[in-house]
């Protein structure tokens, strides 16, 4: 990026008096392989043997994988349980303005649900809550958060970029930010024939972030008491630390539909089994008619139930085999010499007369 | 005083020498090369870096992040590299400055001997002032320009050498003024005058002023001062005890200083191209801020209203509806790569360094490597359409030869080829016939060598002109030697006796006139002769009218159709109040200082009439090593040549029969503009243009010849009918064109869109060199000034074949690769940010963190994309065995609209590939921001590897490493964030490597992402192939390949319907490719015009 791009010495006859010196071999440019651009170099051409094969093996290696993989897929059991229209009383229900006026009320929100178990649930049974339309990733929220505040109670104080949730009454929110003010709240209790089933809560969040990320020395203060209340309030007496559900919440979602972490089921299920469910619904998804799940799910070694993996991988091994077989036969029925010098345009037209 | 005032307005400036009172007037002799000082560095520096629009570019985006409401990352992406670039090139500027103060303050601070008020003193160079005198002692550097007033000689002699000023290393004469001569030493001291001179210029040949020396030093007469009565700066004195000059330009208004300057750098049509491509993606990028930042916009009023988290207020501030479109254009900013100038930059250094280092272009014989000047134009090196060449020293050898004479009618050497060795000749000297002795005479004194005496006791002559040489030493060897020069005393050698001549008068020799006088006292007998030589038209016609000049014309015919080179010799007595007459005229037109190079043509053209015609010399100069060979493949490589040669039209022809330029009969035809009147040449070039209209659709080599007097006609009466010749033509020769001439040819063929390289050796060429775009010196004979004002320099003309098709040839393809790829790059990532913005409410959310879209460009994907700078496609041995394939380069195949838009597509694919998988594969509970970015990011990285894997056709060791060392740098990067609590990718890198669903993923995405492209690839290669890929699968099979049959170049075919069409879009024509080879026939640059039919 010099000023002109050239690297012209300063015009005629500057400086560099560079008069040849005859006789003297000094100025013979020094050789190496680089400096000639002889370095030695391997040079792969694309040759129909080596096409095909590239293109049987790719079939040959993801073929398998994509079995295993939708096998892993297909061994976790999943049980969904969407509830949010379930879950406010009928006479609220299609009617959006009438489930938003129902939610932001300070009526029962209680609601007891039945799961039953498809098939044998080996622990840990994980509890995902699911939300469908909800963007975490948009601008205005993911950004609204400050970092060094939930790490140390120093910069308790430290609300910037956390507007409009920074201050209540006059003073810093901690934890500050939309996403701390969001907090989903609805909770479960599960219990199966009428025995509590125990969710564990603990170790639900990442580690890292449990040690780093959140300390253990910073505790809410004037959370969730300015005049709008969004979501969930945190007890004020436990750090941030070990606030699990705050720190799954606050690992904001990439995409609008997610699952976050509720806590562990320690045992196993077995099929035919019904689990009862008694819900807080607090959350309001009515706003942006979104929808809430439950999902109990077990875990494989690709994580939870997606069979995307798996069929992708399929179909990608199935279409290479298909290639394959169709430049193998391409191969044979219209064989075709490579690096034939007569393809050349300038010697199939002799004379050099091209295209009139 | 009041005189020097008023000189401001007429343009003179005069000189007081030895008076302190005009000092002040002009600037003293610092000198200065400096652009920039301590303080105004960084202005002045920035201010020429933001003269680039992508600097201003990058700057606006820079300023725009600062605004944190609407920057989607941290400003330190676009602030971090922008700083980086910014300081490499001030700090690369400032290093130069710094070496050029360093440079002039040893020239400013060294001592030279002044006079001071008639005492000599000893100053520093930086304190002269003008007017002062100068004293010089031998091997001392010229401080300034000065005029010579006195040296140790007697005759006021002394030799320079200007080797710094015009790289020619032969010593040059200088003498004093004659109002000078004869003042003692001492009274040098207190020598006072004026000297009457124009304003500063730059050029070097000329000095046309005036000396009148007060008395009691002379009797008041102006004297005429020319460039040979002077020393200019940065000459060294030679060969003299001490020499003493007047200042008459000082500092950085001498000479040199004048001509000094940045020349304006030149584009290349690849950056052209590349500017025109980012306007698009510029372009694009706005279309895509509009439309992103209204739905957004829209969406927010619909949609966000009702997500209630985001708390959106209901009256925002009025730059509320510009907030999104404004992150949208800071989430877009990545498209334009802020760092392809950079690469670019680096990469142009290195073709040039590769020049510079290819021992195969080094000449043994004058120990010179080849020399890229002009660093930044090699890609225009692949793209020459003409190449305009001088005959003289480009082609031939410049080493002249006395071949064969002709005296009065009798042809000498015509049996053994060498006069030299003729019997009769050594004969006729040996019995003094007069004419003999006379055309011997002619040869030797009629010139401007300098004979010294080497130590051995024999005779070396310097000579500023091959011809000169060459026959000053025919001469001797006649026994006919010119043995010394004394002043203007001559000493001649004939046959064992002394002859003494004394010159009275030179008429130097310039282009326009195209002749050289002498004229010479005879000491003994008293008689006054002039003797001229000169080219045969410019003699010939001045032969008095009493002479049979046939004989003569003949004997120019015969030598020119041999290729040798002919003078014409003549003489003339002249009467001694004939002579005192002309004199007084010479000396008043040397005097003048307006046009005075007219006036004086015109004075000698007096003088030089009714000549008494000698004969004529024939001298042979060789062509060069190897020149029809490279004149025969850069043809085939559709090329095409022109020769611009100030030589005769038959012997301009026969050096082109000779190094195959033209074929003889009956493939060849050649098409004569000629005529001394304006009808005869008009008619002339119709006849030319129809015949060259007919024979376009024959296989017949067609080539058209002009003179410089017609071609003087053409270009101002019929320029639009020699266009159309011009671009008809393949071949052309112009003989007898002066160097303004070429430059306007070159001009010319410029303006029709055509890449010109121009090549030649000499002064007479720099104009044509500097007008092309790509100007090709030879460092030969007649010294460096081509080879200094060229682009490139080298040692012979058969490595243009390596410059262009080897260098030019990798320069363009790797340029090529390397822009397209860096947008490419820039727009995968850039996709996906937008398509992430879809699910993301169209807010404008960064998906990738701001460590990574930093890192992303600087380091991830830069390394690979530098390195395959050492990529070729195809060896060097099959290019020059198939020079054809250059057509590819020099049509822009490779870089174009349509090549770009399958690089913009494939980006648009694979963002598509990567954001797709990695939204499906990471999707309910794994949907976590950082490692989803790191997902998307890593297909990114992975995908470029196997992308710049798959363009390569070469690999090398520093390619592998490049390649997959900068994948694992990805990693160790990546880890090494990972592992700082502190960011916000803590350890993100570690948890997602330990997932197997994460390396499934990546290979997903490196299997769809380039399986595709590698069907399609391995499809069109052998299917379809290019000339490129089925001479890559030649050499890979080891095949030897022959072509078939005798390729002719193909011809420029244009059928006359189309043609007046091609006059006026003359772009759209050029030579014709086969379309179904094409890459993309509709995009090249010079596309097919003419396939319709």
């Amino acid at each position: 990026m010099s000023g002109n791009g050239t690297s012209r010495s300063g015009g005629a006859g500057s400086a560099d008096s560079s008069a040849p010196r005859r006789n003297s071999n000094s100025k013979r440019p020094k050789y190496s392989r680089f400096t000639q651009q002889e370095l030695p170099a391997c040079k792969p051409i694309l040759t129909p043997k080596w096409v095909i094969s590239a293109f049987t093996v790719i079939s040959i290696i993801f073929i398998p994988i994509g079995v295993a993989a939708l096998l892993a897929s297909r061994d976790v059991v999943e049980i969904i349980d969407q509830y949010e229209t379930d879950c406010i009383p009928v006479v609220s229900r299609g009617n959006q303005d009438a489930e938003i006026e129902f939610i932001k009320s300070n009526a029962s929100k209680t609601c007891h649900r039945k799961l039953t178990v498809t098939k044998h649930m080996k622990k840990p049974i994980y509890v995902y809550y699911q939300l469908d339309k909800f963007y975490q990733n948009h601008r205005r929220y993911v950004k609204s958060r400050n970092d060094a505040q939930l790490k140390s109670n120093d910069s308790w104080d430290d609300t910037s970029g956390c507007d409009p949730e920074a201050t209540a009454n006059g003073s810093p929110i901690v934890p500050c930010g939309l996403i701390a003010w969001s907090l989903f709240n609805d909770t479960y209790d599960f219990s199966v024939n009428n025995k509590q089933l125990n969710v564990n809560t603990h170790g639900i969040s990442w580690k890292s972030d449990r040690d780093h990320k959140f300390g253990s020395d910073v505790f809410p203060k004037n959370f969730q008491k300015g005049t709008l209340i969004g979501g969930g309030s945190l007890d004020a007496n436990k750090s941030l630390s070990e606030q699990e559900n705050l720190i799954v919440w606050m690992r904001t979602a990439a995409l609008p539909t997610f699952r976050k972490l509720y806590g562990k089921i320690e045992q196993d299920l077995y099929e035919n089994m019904t689990v009862q469910v008694t819900l807080e619904n607090n959350y309001n998804t009515y706003s942006f008619s979104g929808k809430k799940k439950l999902v109990l799910s077990t875990s494989g070694w690709l994580g939870g139930k997606n069979d995307f993996l798996g069929i992708a991988y399929l179909t990608v091994g199935g279409l290479c085999f298909f290639l394959a077989i169709v430049f193998t036969v391409v191969y044979l029925v219209k064989p075709r010499r490579l690096g034939d010098p007569s393809y050349l345009s300038w010697n199939r037209n002799p004379g050099g007369r091209l295209g009139t | 005083m009041s005189g020097s005032l008023d000189s401001r307005s007429t343009m003179k400036r005069y000189v007081y020498i030895n008076d302190d009172l005009s000092k002040d007037l002009y600037c003293d002799n610092h000198i200065s090369n400096r652009k920039y000082n301590v303080l105004n560095f960084l202005p002045k520096n920035l201010w020429e870096q933001f003269r680039r629009f992508m600097n201003i570019y990058f700057l606006l985006i820079a300023c725009l992040e600062l605004w944190s409401l609407i920057t989607p990352v941290s400003p330190a992406t676009t602030w971090g590299p922008l700083i980086l670039i910014f300081a490499v090139s001030a700090t690369k500027e400032a290093w130069d400055d710094y070496n050029r103060y360093l440079l002039d303050k040893q020239a400013n601070e060294k001592e030279v001997w002044v006079v001071k008020q008639g005492v000599k003193k000893l100053i520093q160079a930086q304190d002269i002032h003008v007017g002062d005198i100068v004293w010089l002692h031998e091997n001392d550097e010229v401080p300034c320009d000065l005029v010579l007033l006195g040296t140790s000689d007697i005759q006021g002699v002394c030799y320079v050498e200007t080797a710094a000023l015009d790289g020619e290393t032969d010593l040059k004469t200088r003498v004093i003024p004659s109002a000078c001569a004869g003042i003692a030493s001492e009274m040098l001291h207190k020598i006072k005058g004026v000297i009457e001179c124009p304003n500063p210029d730059n050029d070097i040949r000329r000095f046309d002023a005036n000396l009148r020396l007060f008395p009691p030093f002379t009797d008041n007469d102006l004297c005429p001062l020319t460039i040979n009565n002077t020393m200019l700066q940065s000459c060294y004195l030679r060969n003299t005890g001490w020499a003493c000059g007047a200042a008459v330009y000082t500092g950085n208004e001498t000479k040199l200083g004048m001509s000094r300057g940045v020349p304006e750098p030149k584009l290349t049509a690849v950056d052209a191209m590349i500017d025109k491509l980012t306007q698009a993606i510029f372009l694009f990028q706005i279309v895509v801020v509009v439309v992103l930042g209204t739905a957004g916009n829209v969406w927010k009023e619909i949609e966000a209203r009702k997500q209630w988290y985001v708390l959106y207020p209901n009256e925002g501030p009025w730059y509320e509806l510009l907030v999104i479109p404004l992150r949208f254009e800071l989430l877009c900013s990545i498209m334009i790569p802020i760092s392809l100038k950079v690469s670019l930059d680096i990469v142009k250094s290195l073709y040039a360094n590769f020049i510079d280092w290819d021992q195969e272009m080094y000449d043994h014989e004058t120990s010179t490597p080849s020399h890229a000047t002009n660093t930044a134009i090699s890609e225009d090196l692949g793209q020459v359409d003409y190449i305009l060449t001088d005959k003289t020293g480009t082609l031939t050898e410049n080493k002249m030869i006395f071949r064969r004479c002709c005296i009065n009618g009798i042809f000498y050497g015509n049996e053994s080829g060498d006069a030299l060795k003729d019997p009769l000749l050594i004969n006729a000297v040996a019995t003094n016939s007069p004419d003999v002795i006379l055309f011997l005479m002619v040869m030797a004194i009629c010139n401007t060598v300098i004979p010294t005496k080497s130590k051995n006791g024999s005779i070396i002559y310097k000579a500023q002109s091959q011809d000169e040489d060459a026959l000053v030493r025919a001469a001797a060897h006649l026994h006919l030697a010119f043995v010394n020069k004394s002043g203007n005393i001559l000493e001649i050698n004939l046959n064992g006796a002394v002859l003494l001549y004394e010159i009275l008068e030179t008429l130097e020799f310039t282009y326009e006139r195209k002749r050289m006088s002498v004229v010479v006292k005879n000491c003994q007998t008293g008689k006054i002769i002039l003797l001229s030589k000169g080219a045969d038209e410019a003699i010939l016609p001045l032969a008095c009218s009493g002479q049979q000049i046939g004989a003569f014309v003949e004997a120019v015919e015969q030598y020119s159709q041999l290729g040798l080179r002919t003078l014409c010799l003549a003489w003339r007595e002249l009467k001694e109040d004939e002579y005192q007459e002309w004199s007084s005229l010479f000396k008043e037109a040397k005097t003048t200082l307006v046009d005075r190079e007219r006036r004086l043509a015109e004075v000698c053209q007096r003088l030089e009439n009714n000549l008494e015609i000698l004969g004529i010399t024939a001298i042979e100069d060789r062509l060069q090593d190897g020149v029809p060979e490279t004149i025969e493949t850069l043809r085939k490589a559709g090329i095409n040549f022109w020769m611009l040669t100030g030589d005769k039209q038959n012997t301009a022809m026969q050096i082109a029969v000779l190094c195959h330029f033209i074929s003889p009969e009956p493939k060849g035809q050649l098409l004569l503009i000629n005529g001394q009147t304006e009808d005869e040449v008009s008619s002339s070039l119709k006849k030319a243009l129809l015949t060259m209209r007919i024979t376009t659709s024959e296989p017949k080599d067609v080539a058209f010849v002009v003179d410089g007097w017609a071609l003087e006609i053409v270009l101002n009466n019929y320029r639009e009918a020699f266009t159309e010749l011009a671009i008809l033509s393949r071949t052309a020769i112009c003989c007898r064109v002066t160097p303004s001439q070429k430059a306007q040819l070159v001009k010319l063929l410029k303006s029709l869109d055509y890449r010109i390289l121009a090549i030649g050796d000499g002064g007479n060429d720099v104009k044509m060199i500097q007008q092309a775009d790509i100007g090709v010196g030879i460092s030969g004979r007649e010294g460096l000034q081509a080879a200094r004002a060229a682009d490139y320099s080298i040692g012979k003309f058969r490595f243009l074949k390596r410059l262009i098709l080897v260098h030019g040839r990798y320069s363009y393809n790797r340029t090529a690769f390397l822009s397209q790829y860096s947008f490419y790059k820039s727009l995968l990532i850039c996709f996906i940010q937008i398509f992430f913005s879809f699910i993301s409410g169209i807010s404008g959310t960064s998906l990738f963190n701001s460590v990574s879209l930093m890192a992303y460009n600087v380091f991830y994907t830069s390394f690979p994309v530098l390195v395959s700078v050492l990529d070729k496609d195809l060896s060097e041995r099959t290019v020059m065995q198939h020079p054809e394939i250059f057509s590819y380069c020099q049509a822009g195949r490779l870089l174009n609209p349509i090549t770009f838009a399958g690089w913009f597509g494939r980006s648009l694919f694979h963002a598509l590939v990567v954001f797709l998988i990695t939204i499906h594969a990471y999707a309910y509970e794994k949907s976590e921001m950082e490692e989803l970015s790191m997902v998307a990011l890593s297909g990114c990285i992975w995908l470029q590897a196997f992308v710049v894997t798959m363009e390569t056709n070469s690999f090398t060791v520093p390619q592998h490493l490049a390649i997959w060392g900068n994948l694992a740098a990805f990693y160790v990067i990546n880890f090494i964030f990972s592992a700082l609590p502190t960011s916000e990718m803590y350890m993100i890198m570690f948890q997602l490597c330990r997932q197997p669903s994460y390396w499934i993923a990546i290979f997903m995405t490196v299997a769809v992402g380039i399986g595709p492209v590698l069907a399609l690839k391995y499809f069109r290669c052998t299917y379809r192939p290019t000339a490129i890929d089925i001479l890559q699968q030649a050499e890979h099979m080891g095949r030897r390949i022959l072509s078939l049959g005798n390729v002719n170049p193909h011809p420029r075919s244009l059928d006359e319907e189309v043609a007046p069409l091609a006059i006026t879009q003359p772009k759209n024509c050029s030579p014709v490719y086969e379309p179904l080879l094409s890459d993309s026939p509709t995009a090249t640059s010079r596309s097919i015009c003419n396939n319709s039919i």
